[in-house]
């Protein structure tokens, strides 16, 4: 494995919020590969203010985070989505700002998704973790797009103990989160979460894995109201063998 | 054709609540795109195309003052006639007035979207002039009285029984007892409605995928062979096409022509590919004996040198329609106007304004998945998200929206205030979905949860539990 590094994590707003468990199965997976891990104080982002058009908000919100992760080794998120928006589209919101936007560029050069991270940077190759399943892995857009995190999680999930991991067909289309999406356009987020469902379902799968918790809420509970019991989890918590300690996304504690 | 983009979101529930669109887009939501797989996976120079493509499309349009004056030297001196229309108006007149003086009475078109942006058919129809579409698809849909709703598949909305009621309809002449439900018969009674007709036709209108500057000829592709009857077979052919459909070479073309048909249909080329250059010359043995071409600008050149002149590059392949969930979701008829999918979204704000087509930049969850299709890499999220910041910034969203959002950013830029309140929140919502571990339904958040459980959060929020975590003895850093 590679030389000690200083980490600094990006928890991400939803992970805070929602699933705490996501960001310690990170903390735990960076340990392993050999990181000291840091949790700067954060908030969000800012995607949320750059996708509505709110570039001002966006902007200070990105300046803040530029700020707070100042110095670190590198800087990983366990979401696509989350690192996308400061390795692609903080450079790309400070292009008419040059002092910025050498901050920015810098900030990406070190910033990546939590897999990707392991795999491409870390070499990590396999991970010690059971979980006896048949999976599917759905690859969640920005992670996927703009980032290209593909075949690192299936090669990590592939030495999981006990996991079958099948191929979804579709799995590269959006679920229909996206964010602010999901609340502008209700009906069309759930038309598209309701084909990602079926199709989850006729893989006949028992699990769900993918890197970004919001796409997780979305099928999970798409899944749940159909009545599905397909489990739903986020790959960090699989790869770093914590699927005993909490129950999966959208069930009740035991 | 009156735009209704502004009620995007009523037309999108329509759409998702009628049975037949909902059958035939998820026919479509596969085919297109494994089509397409399978036909740049025997190009292996697929991505290096995309890229020189790219190249030949952002050349021209910096120097499309130079091509375009370049290609009417070029029209003319094939014997042509180039006709210029600053908009529609222009564009609708410069053609009655070609019709006018070739004193006809029926008119064939092939297969143009131009024609469907400047409404001519209406104004043809309104001036005694008959258009008869003779692409299958657009003559369905023209004998339903309906827009398109593909770029290139115009009646992908409809079943072929549908198809079967329309020709039934309008084809009172046959026997009304004959049996329509093979496609193959479909297709063989447009043929042979259609047939007289292009005999019959005075002038045909074609648009064009192509024009090219160093020859002044013009390009169509088709996979029916009606645009070649179209254009040549009356005494005037009339080319209506977009100013950015310019490239400088026949060699350019070519490059663009093997990414057109893999991107469209997954087809290596299309079944035809014609190039018409000028009228009928003295001892060719058929062509028109006129040749005009009508240049429609109609908002185009507004965007040349701003945030969204890379959407001029766009072939019309209809990729992105392809592959984005929301189309298969919705249809076309949805987006309000003649370019449905991502390409619309980004190119009906700039044609009818962002007041009346505000929804569809917003409609997008950002996937990314039709910038990565597009063949001339077109970034159309970016773009959307232009239109977002331009509504914003123009007051244009919906008031309880912009201050949600702000009020959002305000404490998102508050970090202590932050996490006091994401502490009582994923406290609060902890305590009250243990039991069940998600709600069916909550406040506040109804659009969420109208169709889908919301995951209850764990209870506590990551910041807290590790603020803990490091104040825990022999936890030493």
């Amino acid at each position: 494995m590679s030389e000690p590094a200083r980490v600094a994590l990006l928890v991400t707003c939803l992970v805070d919020l929602f699933r705490p468990s996501v960001g310690f199965a990170a903390v735990k997976l960076l340990e392993q590969a050999g990181c000291t891990v840091e949790v700067p104080a954060q908030t969000c982002c800012g995607q949320p203010a750059y996708n509505s058009g709110d570039k001002a908000d966006a902007k200070a919100i990105a300046r803040q985070v530029i700020a707070a992760f100042a110095g670190y080794d590198y800087v990983v998120a366990p979401s696509g989505s989350c690192a996308g928006m400061v390795k692609v589209h903080y450079p790309e919101m400070f292009a008419d700002e040059p002092a910025t936007l050498a901050q920015a560029q810098e900030l990406a050069s070190r910033t990546y998704e939590l897999v990707a991270f392991l795999v491409d940077v870390r070499g990590m190759d396999q991970v010690t973790a059971r979980w006896p399943r048949r999976a599917i892995y759905h690859d969640a857009c920005s992670g996927l797009r703009e980032l290209g995190v593909k075949q690192q999680p299936r090669a990590l999930l592939a030495s999981v103990d006990g996991l079958q991991l099948t191929e979804l067909p579709g799995a590269e289309v959006c679920c229909g989160f996206g964010g602010t999406f999901c609340i502008k356009y209700p009906e069309i987020s759930d038309k598209m979460v309701t084909d990602k469902a079926a199709d989850i379902a006729a893989t006949g799968a028992d699990a769900v894995l993918a890197g970004d918790l919001g796409c997780l809420l979305n099928i999970a509970g798409k899944l749940s109201r159909r009545g599905s019991n397909v489990e739903v989890r986020h790959v960090a918590e699989v790869l770093a063998d914590m699927t005993a300690d909490v129950p999966p996304i959208g069930a009740p504690a035991r | 054709m009156q735009p209704t983009s502004h009620s995007f979101p009523a037309n999108a529930r329509a759409g998702l609540a009628d049975p037949i669109l909902q059958q035939a887009l998820g026919l479509a939501r596969t085919g297109f795109p494994q089509r397409r797989l399978e036909a740049i996976a025997r190009l292996p120079e697929f991505e290096e195309l995309r890229e020189e493509g790219r190249a030949i499309k952002d050349h021209v349009l910096a120097y499309l003052d130079f091509y375009l004056e370049l290609y009417e030297r070029n029209v003319a001196a094939s014997g042509g006639h180039v006709h210029w229309a600053r908009n529609a108006e222009e564009a609708r007149a410069a053609i009655l007035d070609i019709c006018r003086a070739a004193n006809a009475k029926i008119v064939t078109k092939g297969k143009s979207m131009v024609a469907e942006e400047i409404a001519l058919n209406e104004h043809l129809e309104a001036n005694g002039i008959t258009p008869v579409e003779t692409d299958l698809g657009e003559y369905i849909i023209q004998l339903r009285h309906e827009p398109p709703s593909h770029i290139i598949a115009p009646a992908i909305h409809l079943m072929k029984e549908q198809v079967a009621d329309a020709f039934r309809g309008a084809h009172t002449e046959l026997d009304p007892a004959r049996p329509l439900t093979d496609p193959r018969a479909l297709c063989d009674e447009a043929r042979t409605v259609l047939r007289p007709r292009f005999l019959a036709a005075d002038v045909g209108i074609t648009g064009a995928n192509f024009i090219i500057a160093e020859t002044g000829s013009s390009i169509i592709v088709t996979n029916e062979g009606n645009g070649d009857l179209t254009q040549i077979l009356p005494r005037v052919h009339i080319v209506v096409t977009g100013i950015e459909k310019i490239v400088p070479t026949l060699e350019d073309a070519a490059t663009l022509l093997r990414l057109l048909a893999r991107s469209a249909t997954g087809q290596e080329f299309s079944s035809y590919t014609t190039i018409s250059t000028g009228p009928r010359r003295a001892g060719d043995l058929d062509g028109p004996e006129e040749y005009h071409v009508v240049l429609v600008d109609n908002g185009r050149s507004a965007m040349l040198g701003g945030e969204f002149q890379d959407m001029l590059r766009c072939l019309r392949c209809a990729a992105c329609l392809n592959h984005c969930p929301v189309y298969a979701a919705v249809g076309g008829h949805a987006y309000g106007w003649v370019y449905p999918g991502p390409m619309g979204a980004v190119l009906t704000p700039a044609l009818v304004g962002v007041g009346e087509a505000g929804h569809l930049p917003n409609a997008s969850t950002f996937c990314g998945r039709c910038e990565s299709v597009c063949p001339v890499k077109i970034p159309l999220p970016k773009m959307m998200r232009h239109w977002r910041e331009r509504e914003f910034s123009w007051r244009l969203n919906p008031p309880v929206y912009r201050s949600g959002l702000k009020l959002w950013a305000w404490v998102a830029q508050r970090p202590a205030l932050y996490h006091a309140l994401a502490g009582v929140a994923s406290r609060l919502l902890g305590w009250a979905g243990l039991h069940r571990g998600r709600f069916r339904s909550l406040p506040l958040a109804q659009g969420w949860t109208a169709a889908r459980d919301l995951p209850a959060p764990q209870g506590r929020s990551f910041q807290s539990l590790w603020a803990e975590h490091q104040r825990r003895p022999g936890r030493a850093r």
